[in-house]
């Protein structure tokens, strides 16, 4: 049967066909999905959402070592917070299969930078497979699982954007049961103490050579035979953007197996065509590799190595083909960019730290960094996921350092928090820090759609579970209860004391802003504590209106401005913050 | 790649334009095409700028529409036909729906919603206008505007050997079955 799917669902299907029964992941655009698509196959396949990405690799690294097959799953700059367990786990080598998913982000459609985690599979010693749709997404998980067994290696399945977001055809199999394999304690292999690591180093190194072999044996990396004058190498999704250039006009060696690379047969193609290409996405990967080789080919000469490639570009940069296209003024068109949505819990609180004066507030990665942008603009750094808690701590001892009068405010989510805010927190605490830090409490992970978190009482497979009570929390590593302030959010007189208190602090203080995600489906603890939801709206009383735009600058979508303020009906939810904001109490509360 | 088509559906975040590309995905699939379907996913949801990509022919390769490709854009806000306007082939169609949301510049003033659209789309391709929102909130809620454009989306490509009904149906609840179906036909009548 065929389904149509997404690379993310593809790897879902592909683990579950291949007999994992393990798999964890933390959310992160663009691998989200593959969890969410997991978690349905409940009898087959234990899943979960772990806190960090080094903690799902950890988790999947043991279910691999008592013999099931395991999967762990993260976007690309996840794999920077795993590479610690990843770097050893290559030396180990598995007893269940082990697969680690990469998904890139070329072009950063919501990443903080770009990197090519190809380079990861090279730099760990481990094999890597990289499909160029959604059927080898699924088929590429099982023969990814059987390398790993067969090679004793971790497997990384390297995706990108438009594999884990584009649908495409997939023909499903049925599930291979292949049930867990025998645990036997081997401290050799797998306790990496100096001496025993020096041994598993020698045999990394062995294992290289044998999977090079396969690389060159393996139909994984094959050729298609066509015009010999011109001849391209490429791999995952450049593969389909060549082949849409090119057609049958030339000849390709498409590498699904990518570390280490075939050397023996790209010698062998390059020697039988004119005119070599090397046409990969992002960095010069195969390029540099294939140089090393003695191979002559042009590749980042002309193929950027910024952003994310398609096919316009390899035509022109090749071919110099440009298609013809309909002129008009860009100046007509206003950008839309994303914004906190109307009734949005974090806004409030946004809104009453923009207004204060000498603070820097280093912020993090979720939906809130949207509070950087206008008008809110509350939002000095974004670096990775934790950075806010532990930039901020250097920042302000810099400060104090230095002797400059300047408070610093760390602006983090829960889940975040949990991710890796708590550790820098810890780090305040013990090192009798001063920055504030501030727990935006959504009762969800918001920005990648939803996922379940330790402070939300559910899990992925939608069991109940213990919530992780975060003033408690907090107390427990060292933070005085006195200097814990758990507000609500959308109440400014309450957000902007708990500010001025916190930074009256000479200890450290905490913020935490307790409200659901305007969008959240409640959950029954959520309805008790926060109630349903009311029905009322608010509305401008355009007598009242003297319109000084104060309401605008919450950033609240739901008001626009046109002589005098207006509020969209149809988006407002009566959070009631440009109520509060309004100095002349021209918004009034309307409905039942 | 000659016969590959492109169909562009553009819109703004939280517009069902991504149901819409799955149900006009899966009556190219039953119609016996390769699809690839193309969707935009984390931070642009924010009530920012959304595009689906769907090409369908014989073999499709890439999942994404160049600039100046597009067969048809089919647009669910009318500013965001304009930004996508360079993906549209030469002789290319749009179907745009008359109606508008105001970006964040726009509600805090810092900037004007562009005035004459329709003129400017009319003059630069073969343009159909009618108003999605407007049909959909007769039939009784405004989130079956997708259908609507749907609906004539499939008549303008001239997709009609499909039985969309029947996959309309199993795409949405069974009581709001009805609306849809209404939605997609209004649509359809909407395109001559
Ligand atoms: S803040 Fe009050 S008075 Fe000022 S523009 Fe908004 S509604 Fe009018
Ligand atoms: S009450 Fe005001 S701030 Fe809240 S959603 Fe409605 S318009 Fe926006």
């Amino acid at each position: 049967m065929k389904k149509f799917l997404t690379g993310n669902e593809a790897v879902a299907r592909g683990a579950y066909e291949a007999g994992v029964t393990f798999a964890s992941a933390y959310p992160g655009t663009p691998s989200t999905e593959i969890l969410e698509n997991i978690a349905p196959y409940k009898e087959y396949m234990y899943s979960e959402w772990a806190p960090n990405e080094k903690v799902a690799l950890e988790t999947a690294i043991g279910a691999s070592i008592a013999g099931a097959r395991a999967l762990a799953a993260m976007k690309h700059v996840g794999v920077n917070v795993a590479a610690d367990p990843l770097f050893t786990y290559s030396y180990t080598g598995v007893n269940g299969g082990l697969v680690l998913v990469s998904a890139d982000d070329p072009g950063m459609h919501s990443s903080q930078n770009e990197q090519d985690n190809r380079y990861y599979a090279k730099f760990s010693k481990v094999a890597m497979v990289e499909p160029s749709d959604s059927q080898e997404a699924k088929d590429f998980v099982k023969t990814a699982l059987e390398i790993s067994e067969k090679y004793d290696t971790p497997v990384l399945l390297r995706l990108t954007t438009r594999i884990c977001h584009s649908k495409t055809l997939v023909e499903l199999g049925e599930r291979e049961e292949v049930g867990i394999k025998t645990y036997k304690k081997n401290i050799p292999k797998y306790v990496a103490t100096p001496a025993n690591a020096r041994v598993l180093h020698i045999k990394v190194e062995e294992r290289l050579k044998q999977l090079e072999k396969f690389s060159n044996e393996t139909d994984l990396n094959k050729i298609e035979w066509n015009d010999s004058k011109i001849g391209i190498v490429t791999s995952g999704i450049a593969y389909q953007y060549a082949k849409e250039v090119f057609g049958d006009d030339a000849s390709y060696l498409k590498l699904g197996f990518t570390h280490p690379l075939p050397m023996k047969k790209i010698k062998e193609f390059a020697d039988k065509v004119e005119i070599l290409y090397v046409i990969e996405e992002l960095e010069p990967y195969m390029e540099e590799q294939m140089k090393a080789a003695g191979i002559k080919c042009i590749g980042k000469e002309s193929i950027p190595r910024i952003g994310e490639l398609n096919p316009d570009i390899i035509a022109k940069a090749i071919l110099n083909e440009e298609r013809p296209i309909i002129e008009y003024s860009e100046d007509e068109i206003v950008g839309r960019p994303p914004t906190l949505c109307a009734g949005c819990p974090h806004r409030g609180f946004f809104y009453m730290l923009s207004k204060k004066k000498n603070v820097m507030i280093t912020g993090d990665i979720g939906c809130y960094t949207l509070g950087s942008a206008q008008p809110l603009s509350s939002m000095d750094t974004c670096i990775c996921m934790g950075a806010s808690v532990s930039a901020g701590h250097g920042a302000q001892k810099a400060f104090e350092f230095n002797k400059v009068d300047k408070k610093v405010i760390g602006v983090i989510g829960d889940s975040t928090f949990f991710h890796s805010g708590i550790t820098g927190l810890m780090d305040i605490v013990y090192n009798k820090g001063n920055a504030v830090t501030v727990i935006l409490d959504n009762r969800i992970t918001g920005m990648t759609g939803h996922q379940e978190n330790p402070g939300t009482g559910y899990t992925l497979q939608g069991e109940k579970t213990h919530a992780i009570n975060i003033p408690m929390l907090c107390e427990a590593i060292g933070v005085k209860n006195e200097n814990i302030f758990v507000i609500n959010p959308l109440n400014l007189d309450a957000c902007n004391k708990a500010i001025d208190d916190a930074l009256s602090r000479e200890e450290p203080a905490v913020i935490i802003t307790e409200w659901p995600c305007v969008l959240k489906k409640l959950s029954t603890e959520d309805i008790e504590k926060f109630g349903k939801g009311k029905r009322m709206i608010c509305k401008v009383d355009e007598e009242k209106c003297k319109a000084c735009r104060i309401c605008t600058k919450t950033g609240c979508p739901a008001i626009s401005f046109d002589k005098k303020a207006k509020i969209n009906e149809d988006m407002c939810v009566g959070c009631d913050v440009c109520l509060q904001a309004c100095p002349f109490d021209a918004i009034i509360k309307v409905g039942e | 790649m000659k016969e590959v088509k492109n169909i562009l559906l553009v819109g703004v975040g939280g517009q069902g334009i991504i149901l819409a590309s799955k149900i006009l995905s899966q009556g190219l699939i039953s119609a016996g095409y390769d699809v690839k379907m193309s969707e935009v996913h984390g931070m642009a949801q924010r009530g920012g700028s959304v595009t689906t990509q769907v090409r369908f022919g014989k073999k499709v390769y890439s999942p994404i529409i160049g600039k100046g490709q597009a067969d048809i854009v089919v647009s669910f806000e009318k500013m965001e036909t304009l930004r996508w306007l360079d993906h549209l082939k030469k002789n290319g169609k749009i179907v745009v729906n008359d109606y508008e949301i105001p970006s964040a510049p726009i509600l805090v003033g810092d900037a004007k919603y562009p005035q004459n659209l329709i003129d400017i789309l009319k003059e630069k391709a073969d343009t159909t206008v009618f108003k999605a929102a407007e049909i959909a909130k007769e039939l009784g809620n405004i989130k079956t505007m997708n259908v609507v454009m749907l609906g004539a989306l499939t008549k303008a490509m001239g997709l009609t050997d499909v039985d969309w009904e029947t996959i309309v149906r199993s795409n949405v609840k069974e009581k709001f079955v009805d609306m849809n179906i209404n939605a997609l036909r209004k649509g359809m009548e909407q395109v001559k």
